[in-house]
């Protein structure tokens, strides 16, 4: 017996399946969807194609920043661009964004600067950006525990009136965890304007999707009580349309919407990870031929939206941005170790003072001895 | 002045607090209609809304994750666990996150969330009810923790809970809740991380808190009887830990019992056993001594009085001590 046969719908194939809403194909061909008009101009089109290899270059250096050393570890979105651009772009200036650790797509959408992203993955701090600042909340790594902080955040708004909105970024793993169905209730019950945004890129570290769900994802928002889509993940115009649709009913006051983007971890999970253990690369040359940023290429050459200068003042760019993000990694300071001590607490307390205290002391006192 | 039980005095406690400050909110499983299984809630829903007075879903972790964003979002959410053995699910979301946004947003974000958690045991309940969860979270640096034991305390300190702009454990000792004491509502409170020193004394020094300092207490009452006179205190503040009234203390009584429901194995007490020995060990005339629970799961409620420090057990120290 077959999970088909008893009635239980198996997780589709890499094609999406049929509710997939797909805007452009991955042939770089524009079609339509009922649902989901979108009416854009040749020139955004352009920044979104150079938001795409922007980040896949901040990426791509910083992975091998973390093979020479300067990061601990990083986590690649390689092959994710699209889903987080195309989100990313959607959110205004006053949309919250709550990311996991992937996001650096959705990041540079936020105006993080290289350094701020990257000291988390130094070591020099948890993330340098202030989320205040930035409406973007700190990388979360555990899993799934920002959906509940985006759907209070939401609640906030909430409360506070106005046209703001919240969006929650997690993968398809984290789809298993109670904090992020406890935040499907949530936001549910109290019809908060956040939008649930699952990158299921197939994979959690090793596990595949279908040890997370029996059923697509996106169908598991009606069991909650709001609305679930399937994008194409890796169609940039696609994320763009259904996360502006729901970030606009959530600002309208119709609550949350669950968004699926359908993609792939085309790299490792992290650079400590070695895919070759757990899955075949014949998988990964179908999602090569899904690549985000080649069919908005082929998109804005074949259509004479932009042509071979275009391009190449793009390529520049990010040529000077690893320049840009490899200096801001290397020329990063030493955090001073009191900064173990500084901000506790709001108001400090005059134990942790002393401990303070002692340790410069202690410190100190190496430098004396050297004298 | 007037006379208020314990649940009474944080109930006003909570009124005064959303009074003072719309952002405040209560939430939590039966805070709203029900006022809480303890009633600490009561009558807030039908004064101040179904928005400020949430009942929420079933969800330990669902209710602290999503105050912290609702802290973040400038609201200062009162969140009530219903029974300390019901905190464990949201453990990850109060040590792993509310502990330590603070830090990690190197003072950007502030998440001013109390945590209210009916704790201890002595009230015959099943399982899970009667925990005593202290250690766990004064030991997570981020964390503020106090402990309440009278009707006084409970209103100032929710009060200033609410009020402080740090996450704080707020640990209620639910055997007291019943108990009564006047107070003044518009005295001026003492600091919400000092301990006192409750009854004056100079043979040996008791510190307790929660549910434990009635017990110290009615154990000074006795050995005065002996002719001994014991200093009691309330400690209050578990983290921060006031230990300068402890040891001022005992540099006078040169002995320290302390007492606490928690298993006595990495916890308050051996806290205090420690700083003491390290700054005030000329001062000592006996070995700092410890009475808590034993280290077993707290038993089914029929052994609980064998399980609790009582006055006897604390006597017994007393005595041991004294014999140095
Ligand atoms: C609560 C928790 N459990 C386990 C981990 C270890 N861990 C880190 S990433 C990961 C897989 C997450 O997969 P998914 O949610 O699909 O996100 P992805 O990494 O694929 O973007 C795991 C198990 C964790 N960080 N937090």
């Amino acid at each position: 017996m077959t999970l088909g046969d008893i009635g239980v719908p198996v997780v589709p194939e890499p094609s999406g399946g049929p509710d997939l809403v797909q805007l452009l194909t991955p042939e770089g061909e524009r079609v339509e969807h009922p649902d989901y008009p979108l009416d854009i101009s040749a020139e955004d089109v352009r920044a979104l194609y150079r938001d795409l290899v922007l980040v896949r270059r901040l990426d791509v250096e910083a992975t091998a920043l973390q093979r020479q050393g300067e990061l601990g570890i990083w986590a690649s979105l390689l092959g994710q661009e699209a889903a987080q651009i195309g989100s990313g772009r959607a959110l205004r200036p006053g949309d919250m964004a709550f990311p996991s650790y992937r996001e650096h797509g959705v990041a540079w959408c936020k105006g993080v600067q290289p350094s701020e992203l990257l000291s988390l993955y130094r070591g020099n701090d948890f993330g340098g950006w202030n989320p205040a600042e930035r409406n973007l909340a700190l990388y979360s790594i555990v899993i799934g525990a920002q959906t509940l902080h985006a759907t209070g955040y939401a609640m906030g708004m909430q409360r506070d009136g106005g046209e703001d909105a919240v969006i929650a970024y997690f993968g398809d793993g984290a789809s298993s965890q109670g904090d992020v169905n406890e935040a499907f209730v949530w936001a549910s019950v109290f019809n908060a304007p956040v939008v649930f945004f699952c990158q299921n890129n197939q994979w959690a570290i090793s596990e595949p999707i279908e040890k997370q769900s029996r059923i697509p994802l996106y169908q598991r928002a009606r069991g909650f009580g709001f609305p679930g889509v399937r994008v194409d993940g890796n169609d940039v115009l696609a994320c763009l349309a259904a996360t502006r649709a729901a970030l606009d009913a959530a600002r309208t006051g119709q609550g949350p919407t669950l968004i699926e983007a359908f993609t792939y971890r085309m790299g490792a999970h992290t650079t400590s990870d070695d895919p070759t253990r757990y899955r075949l690369a014949s998988e990964l040359e179908i999602w090569r031929l899904r690549d985000p940023i080649e069919r908005v290429k082929a998109y804005l050459s074949r259509s004479g939206q932009a042509d071979a200068s275009f391009f190449d003042s793009v390529e520049e760019e990010a040529v000077d941005l690893a320049a840009q993000v490899r200096a801001a990694c290397v020329d990063m300071p030493d955090p001073d170790p009191l900064e173990i001590f500084s901000e506790v607490y709001a108001e400090q307390t005059p134990h942790l003072t002393a401990q303070r205290d002692g340790y410069a002391a202690y410190l100190d006192s190496f430098e004396e001895a050297q004298h | 002045m007037a006379t208020y039980t314990l649940a009474k005095a944080l109930n006003d406690g909570l009124r005064a607090a959303m009074d003072a400050d719309p952002k405040v909110l209560v939430m939590g499983e039966d805070v709203g209609k029900l006022g809480g299984v303890f009633r600490v809630t009561d009558g807030l829903q039908k004064d101040f809304g179904e928005d400020r007075v949430i009942d929420t879903p079933l969800a330990e972790s669902g209710i602290i994750g999503t105050a912290i964003g609702l802290a973040m979002r400038g609201y200062r959410p009162v969140c009530e666990i219903q029974f300390d053995g019901f905190v464990y699910p949201a453990f990850d979301q109060i040590v792993s996150q509310l502990a330590k946004m603070h830090y990690r947003s190197k003072g950007n974000v502030a998440l001013p969330v109390t945590i209210r958690i009916p704790f201890g045991g002595g009230i015959g309940a099943v399982e899970h009810h009667s925990e005593s969860p202290e250690a766990y979270f004064a030991h997570t640096a981020g964390l503020k923790v106090v402990a309440c034991s009278n009707p006084a305390d409970g209103y100032h300190m929710i009060k200033q809970a609410v009020a402080s702009d740090d996450p704080v454990i707020f640990l209620e000792p639910k055997r007291r809740y019943w108990e009564k004491a006047e107070f003044d509502q518009s005295d001026t409170p003492q600091q919400l991380h000092q301990a006192r020193v409750i009854r004056p004394g100079t043979d040996l020094t008791i510190a307790a808190y929660g549910p434990m300092v009635k017990v110290a207490l009615d154990a000074a009452t006795a050995a005065e009887e002996d002719g001994r006179q014991l200093e009691v205190i309330d400690l209050r503040s578990l983290s921060p830990l006031d230990s300068d009234t402890v040891l001022d203390s005992v540099r006078r009584t040169g002995r320290l019992v302390v007492v606490h429901e928690a298993p006595v194995t990495l916890g308050l007490g051996s806290e205090l056993a420690a700083r003491v020995t390290e700054q005030a060990f000329y001062s000592l005339e006996a070995p700092v001594l410890r009475v808590g629970g034993f280290d077993t799961p707290y038993p089914p409620s029929r052994l609980e009085e064998d399980f609790l420090p009582d006055l006897d057990r604390v006597l017994d120290a007393v005595d041991r001590s004294l014999a140095f």
